[in-house]
C-alpha cells in the first residue's frame, strides 16, 4: 500500500473542503491534502449554475462554478495539494485514512488532523414510501440538475416536482428555460421549504403551478412514469379522501430534503446527533474522535454556501492549530440544548474557557415559522445570558446568536445552555 | 387611486416582504424592507423587472459537453426565454475560458452573455 503523510487531511473538495483546506494552510499547517472522489473539484458547485453564491464571502453575486473556481484558486495559491479521482474507504485512529485512487492505487494517508467535508445527499424515493409501480422517470432534483447542467440531457418533457426545496424550485425554472413543462409543484407543508426569493424568481416568474398542503400519493406507469396522483393533506399531513387528482407527466422530481453524508464518520466512531444528522461538534467543530473535525453540510445542512464556507474556515483553522500544537486542555465542556421552537443547535457542546479566545456563534433552526418579531434567548437555567431580536423565524432560514467573550464568566458557571425562541 | 401591493425582494437571500403603496405605476411608500436595495427593487419591478439569466451552451471537444453561461447583469424579464432559446443554437469550441464572451449586447440590451467556467479540451484517451 502507498503511504502519504500530511498535517491536515480534508475529505471532499466542495465549498467546505476548499475553505477548510485554505484556512488550515493560512494557519500554519505545513502540508494540507484534499482527497476528492470526483475528477472535477468543487463538489456540488459545478452543477449549481445559477447565481446567488458568495454575496457575503466575496460581496458579489456569483454562480456556483465561479464560486468554486475562486476557492480552488485561493487554495492552490496557498499550496493546498489535491488528490482527485480518489475515494476514502475508511477513517482510522491517528487520524489516518485508507483511500483508493486512479494514480496511486490503494493508499494510506496519516494526518495530524482530519476534516470531514463530504457534504450531504438528497433524500431518495425510498425514504418517502410513495405507493405505485417502479417506472423510469423518478429522479431527485439534484440528479436532474446534474443531467441538465453537466451532461446535457433534459430528463423529461412534462414534470411534476414533489417538495419545494431550493433545488426543486431552481430546477422548475431551469427545466422551463430548457423548454420542458412543469405541470405542478406540490408541497406537503403549508409553506415552501426553500428561500422566498426562489418562490419569486423561480416559481412565480415562470408561472409554475404551486400547490401547498398537497402531496403525491401514487405514481402511475409501467415502463415510464405516465401520471402521478396528488392529494390535499390535513393538518397531520394525512391525505384527505376525495381530494385526489391525476396529473399527467413523464417525470417526477423529488426535492424533499438533504441529509448530511456521514457513512465514513459513523464507521470511524464519530457520534452523530440525530437532530442534525451530523456529528456532535464543539465550538471548534471538533467531533468526539480525537483529531477529527467536521465542516459544512456534514455538520448540518446549511441554506447558503456562504454559511457552509464560514463554518469550514473555522474548522480548518482549529484543525491546523491541533496539527501544530497538539490537543488543548479545556477545563470542561457543557451541553448546548435546543429549547422552545428550536429543532437543533450547533455546536452541541461548548468549552466555556474557549470563549476568552473570541466570540462563539450558535447556529439554530426553528421547528415552526413565526411571521412576527420574536427573540432568541440563550439561558443557563432561568438566567438569561444572550438574546437576539428577530423580525421573523422560518425553518428554511438558519438563525445565529453570538456569545460574546464578555460572557465567559457566566458561561463558566453554567451546567448547560439552552436556546429558546420566545414570542 | 393608490393601491397596496406586496413584493418579495429577490436581491439577497433574506427575501424581505415589502408592502408598497403604488399609484399610476409610481411607488409612493414602502414598508418592510431591511435595506434601501428593497426600494430600488420595487421601483424596478414597477418599471422594468429584470433578472439574471443562467443556462448552458454546447461545447465541441471539451472535457464536458456543456459550459455554463450567465448574463453579465440582469436582463429585462420578458426577454429571458428568448435569450435562452437563442443560446440553444450557440456552439463553442474547446478550450473555453472563464468569462469568455458568448453573445455581446444580446438583443440590443447592453447586456452580454459570458461563460461562467473554463472548459479545457477533452483529454486524449489511449
Amino acid at each position: 500500500m502507498n503511504r502519504l503523510s500530511c498535517d491536515v487531511l480534508v475529505i471532499g473538495s466542495g465549498p467546505a473542503g476548499l475553505a477548510a483546506a485554505y484556512e488550515a494552510r493560512r494557519h500554519g499547517a505545513a502540508r494540507v491534502t484534499v482527497i476528492e472522489r470526483n475528477d472535477d473539484l468543487g463538489g456540488i458547485l459545478p452543477q449549481c449554475i445559477h447565481n446567488g453564491f458568495g454575496l457575503r464571502v466575496f460581496k458579489s453575486d456569483l454562480t456556483g462554478p465561479e464560486y468554486a473556481s475562486r476557492w480552488i484558486e485561493r487554495a492552490r495559491n496557498v499550496g493546498v495539494e489535491f488528490l482527485p479521482k480518489t475515494m476514502v474507504l475508511e477513517i482510522d485512529d491517528g487520524p489516518s485514512a485508507v483511500a483508493v485512487g486512479d494514480r496511486m492505487g490503494l493508499l494510506r494517508v496519516d494526518a495530524r488532523a482530519l476534516v470531514l467535508a463530504m457534504g450531504c445527499r438528497e433524500r431518495p424515493r425510498g425514504a418517502l414510501a410513495i405507493p405505485g409501480t417502479r417506472p423510469a422517470g423518478v429522479y431527485t432534483a439534484g440528479t436532474a440538475q446534474r443531467l441538465v447542467n453537466i451532461e446535457g440531457y433534459v430528463p423529461g418533457s412534462r414534470l411534476v416536482i414533489l417538495g419545494s426545496g431550493d433545488i426543486g424550485m431552481i430546477m422548475a425554472r431551469r427545466l422551463t428555460i430548457e423548454g420542458a413543462q412543469v405541470a405542478a409543484m406540490v408541497e406537503i407543508l403549508p409553506y415552501i421549504s426553500g428561500l422566498r426569493r426562489n418562490l419569486v424568481q423561480c416559481v412565480r416568474d415562470y408561472d409554475i403551478p404551486l400547490q401547498l398542503c398537497t402531496t403525491v400519493t401514487e405514481i402511475l406507469g409501467s415502463e415510464r412514469v405516465e401520471a402521478v396522483i396528488t392529494s390535499k393533506v390535513d393538518g397531520n399531513r394525512h391525505p384527505l379522501p376525495g381530494t385526489h387528482q391525476e396529473v399527467r407527466c413523464d417525470t417526477l422530481l423529488l426535492s424533499v430534503g438533504l441529509i448530511p453524508e456521514n457513512e465514513l464518520s459513523r464507521a470511524a466512531g464519530v457520534a452523530i446527533d440525530p437532530l442534525t444528522g451530523g456529528p456532535y461538534v464543539d465550538e471548534r467543530y471538533a467531533t468526539n474522535v480525537p483529531g477529527v473535525y467536521a465542516a459544512g453540510n456534514v455538520v448540518q445542512v446549511y441554506d447558503l454556501v456562504d454559511d457552509a464556507t464560514e463554518s469550514a474556515l473555522r474548522a480548518g483553522r482549529f484543525a491546523a492549530e491541533l496539527a501544530r500544537r497538539g490537543p488543548r486542555d479545556f477545563a470542561r465542556a457543557i451541553p448546548v440544548l435546543p429549547g422552545s421552537n428550536v429543532r437543533h443547535v450547533v455546536p452541541q457542546r461548548l468549552h466555556p474557557d474557549s470563549l476568552t479566545d473570541g466570540a462563539v456563534q450558535l447556529q439554530l433552526r426553528v421547528r415552526e415559522p413565526v411571521e412576527e418579531a420574536v427573540e432568541a434567548q440563550v439561558k443557563d437555567g432561568d438566567d438569561l445570558l444572550a438574546t437576539r431580536r428577530l423580525r421573523y423565524v422560518r425553518p428554511s432560514e438558519m438563525v445565529t446568536v453570538e456569545l460574546d467573550p464578555a460572557l465567559a464568566h457566566a458561561v463558566e458557571r453554567a451546567e448547560a445552555l439552552r436556546v429558546d425562541i420566545v414570542h | 387611486m393608490p393601491e397596496l401591493r406586496q413584493f418579495i425582494c429577490v436581491v439577497c437571500p433574506v427575501g424581505c416582504i415589502i408592502d408598497a403603496t403604488v399609484e399610476d405605476g409610481q411607488l409612493l411608500e414602502a414598508h418592510g424592507q431591511a435595506c434601501k436595495r428593497g426600494i430600488a427593487y420595487v421601483h424596478e419591478e414597477l418599471t422594468c423587472p429584470r433578472r439574471m439569466l443562467t443556462t448552458t451552451v454546447r461545447v465541441i471537444g471539451g472535457s464536458l459537453p456543456l459550459v455554463p453561461v450567465r448574463s453579465s447583469e440582469a436582463l429585462p424579464k420578458d426577454l429571458l426565454l428568448q435569450v435562452a432559446t437563442r443560446l440553444r443554437e450557440v456552439v463553442l469550441e474547446a478550450p473555453v475560458t472563464e468569462h469568455q464572451m458568448v453573445i455581446e449586447d444580446v438583443f440590443g440590451t447592453g447586456v452580454d452573455i459570458i461563460t461562467s467556467r473554463e472548459m479545457p479540451c477533452a483529454r486524449e484517451t489511449g
